[in-house]
């Protein structure tokens, strides 16, 4: 609760900056700020409390995903002071933004009323639209505005009948006044047909498969920073919403929609690694590498109420990836109209330690041992084989062989082409910020157990 | 008002708004003029509000119709944000088909 509105006490901050004219101090100052937030999010960690008539829910897993959100955005923010260097006057709007989204996101993962759900997740939404359309001179970023804004209204649309359905069905918008009523034998139609509904609703916002049409474009057009936070934080913040609403609301699921997750997963992976194999424009190639990512992360639906932990563990290990390649992709494309691998030719001999960065990034994506992606993609598995799903866990690790196709494309081309011009400059923050999310990726990987017994 | 209710049965409210919600997806899906779309959405989204709002009665329980105020709210947050993206995309093309809006495929 204290985090929510330390975040958004943070955010007006922000604004008061442009008016008192601090502009410069907009960055430092947040940073320090969503550190303090994130103090004051660990201190209640071990608290489980609820607030205003049970709205918002602290729990332990509500503080661990709202701490990997924090951190997330604070590498975000950080990134924005290069990023946004010669759009000075509009900064504070883009990082107020930046922390209002933050605030949807954890009232998406502390909810505990259905209304407190449903106002994270468009406060989220909004800001996306928002920033995805950021750009507003280039065509390409308003094209990927328009394009967010249909589908993600299009799935409010569908999110917001299915909460209507569950009330419909229970009477009550109280999440856990619902998971008591749900375990009573005679309930209305309607309630698994809400729960249906906003399922589908979610899978839009994760990018899984059958709705996931949206994302290469979107992520294709935005700004590179706007992808780096849709990949990264976006994803994870859908994904731990899903779960904790599927978890919640009705804790035994029945055995045709673990069919279904099963199946969405499966075609999640292998239609999002077979796409990424053919992509040049290296946005578009980790859009579909996210589709096939969040494949991977369906599968902890399939043993909800032990699965917490590794799911907290997978989000960690590939959105801090996602971070570090992003960064990397931030400094190579910086001042270019587009992001094909072309640019990347010769980074390894131009510049070693992003080139580096880069390649342990992406390793950790495609699940190379010492990373972190490896150990999730582990403890996933092997929960999923208990779960008793063999056939799922066959196709993920062939999926995840397929996936090293593509990422070794981008390290080869790194590493055995000739360097077509030199880039200027060391921009001390880019560095800064892929050292620490790629060494935090690694000292995961070194110690799994730290986050896995988190939320055992 | 209640008797209302159960003189004309909460599944033909249901039946009313889910013929709405359809005729606002198919809209949405169809038209390819961008401000007929946005009324479609907002079609979607009335017809939920009018399904919370039967609901509310239903259950004799104030909490629904309190729902439709803040999907209100936000449907009117997400317009505005819609409309102003439509702006930029007019100032740069000159119109507002949807159809024009394919230089990302690939």
């Amino acid at each position: 609760m204290n985090t929510l509105i330390a975040i958004i006490g943070l955010g007006v901050l922000c604004l008061l900056f442009e008016i008192f004219n601090l502009r410069k101090a907009i960055v430092p100052i947040t940073i320090i700020g969503l550190l303090a937030v994130l103090g004051l999010t660990i201190s209640e960690f071990n608290s489980t409390e609820s607030y205003y008539n049970n709205m918002i829910v602290v729990s332990k897993f509500s503080t661990t995903f709202s701490s990997l959100f924090i951190v997330l955005t604070i590498f975000l923010v950080a990134l924005g002071h290069n990023f946004y260097e010669n759009h000075q006057s509009k900064i504070s709007d883009y990082i107020a933004i930046k922390i209002f989204l933050l605030a949807g996101a954890v009232a998406m993962v502390s909810f505990g009323n259905l209304a407190m759900f449903f106002l994270g997740i468009e406060v989220l939404s909004i800001s996306l639209y928002i920033l995805a359309a950021s750009d507003r001179m280039n065509l390409k970023s308003n094209e990927a505005g328009m394009k967010y804004f249909l589908m993600g209204s299009f799935a409010s649309g569908i999110i917001l009948f299915g909460v209507c359905l569950i009330y419909g069905a229970m009477g009550s918008f109280d999440v856990t006044e619902i998971s008591e009523l749900s375990q009573s034998a005679e309930l209305p139609v309607w309630f698994p047909i809400g729960i249906v509904l906003v399922t589908i609703g979610m899978l839009f916002k994760v990018a899984a498969v059958p709705f996931h049409f949206w994302a290469p474009d979107v992520y294709e057009g935005s700004p590179a920073l706007t992808t780096a936070l849709m990949s990264t934080l976006a994803k994870v913040v859908a994904m731990a919403t899903l779960y904790k609403l599927l978890s919640v609301m009705n804790a035994d699921v029945s055995e045709s929609f673990k069919m279904v997750v099963v199946i969405i997963s499966m075609a999640s992976m292998t239609f999002g690694n077979i796409m990424a194999l053919r992509q040049t424009n290296v946005k578009r190639m980790l859009a579909f590498s996210g589709v096939s990512h969040a494949g991977f992360m369906l599968m902890t639906l399939l043993s909800l109420s032990t699965s917490a932990g590794s799911l907290l563990y997978y989000a960690s290990a590939y959105s801090l990836s996602g971070i570090a390649a992003f960064s990397v992709i931030l400094y190579v494309c910086k001042n270019r109209d587009n992001e094909d691998v072309v640019n990347f030719h010769g980074l390894g001999k131009t510049n070693p330690l992003l080139a580096a960065i880069l390649t342990a990034a992406l390793l950790s994506m495609a699940g190379i041992p010492i990373f972190a992606g490896f150990f999730a993609k582990l403890v996933l598995f092997n929960q999923t084989i208990q779960a008793g799903y063999l056939a799922l866990v066959i196709v993920a690790v062939v999926n995840s062989i397929i996936s090293v196709g593509y990422y070794f494309k981008l390290i080869l081309a790194m590493y055995t082409k000739e360097p077509n011009e030199e880039r200027k400059g060391t921009p001390v923050i880019i560095y800064a910020v892929a050292v620490i999310a790629i060494v935090l990726n690694i000292a995961l990987g070194l110690f799994p157990s730290f986050i896995l017994d988190l939320l055992a | 008002m209640n008797n209302i209710l159960n003189h004309i049965g909460i599944e033909n409210y249901i039946f009313l708004s889910v013929i709405l919600f359809c005729i606002g997806v198919f809209g949405v899906l169809y038209r390819r003029n961008a401000i007929i779309v946005f009324m479609s959405i907002e079609i979607m989204l009335n017809a939920v509000n009018l399904l919370f709002v039967a609901f509310s009665t239903y259950h004799q329980d104030a909490q629904g119709q309190v729902f439709v105020f803040f999907s209100m709210a936000v449907a009117a947050a997400e317009v505005a944000v819609g409309l102003a993206i439509l702006v930029s995309i007019f100032r740069n093309l000159g119109s507002i088909t949807i159809d024009n809006l394919k230089n990302l495929k690939g």
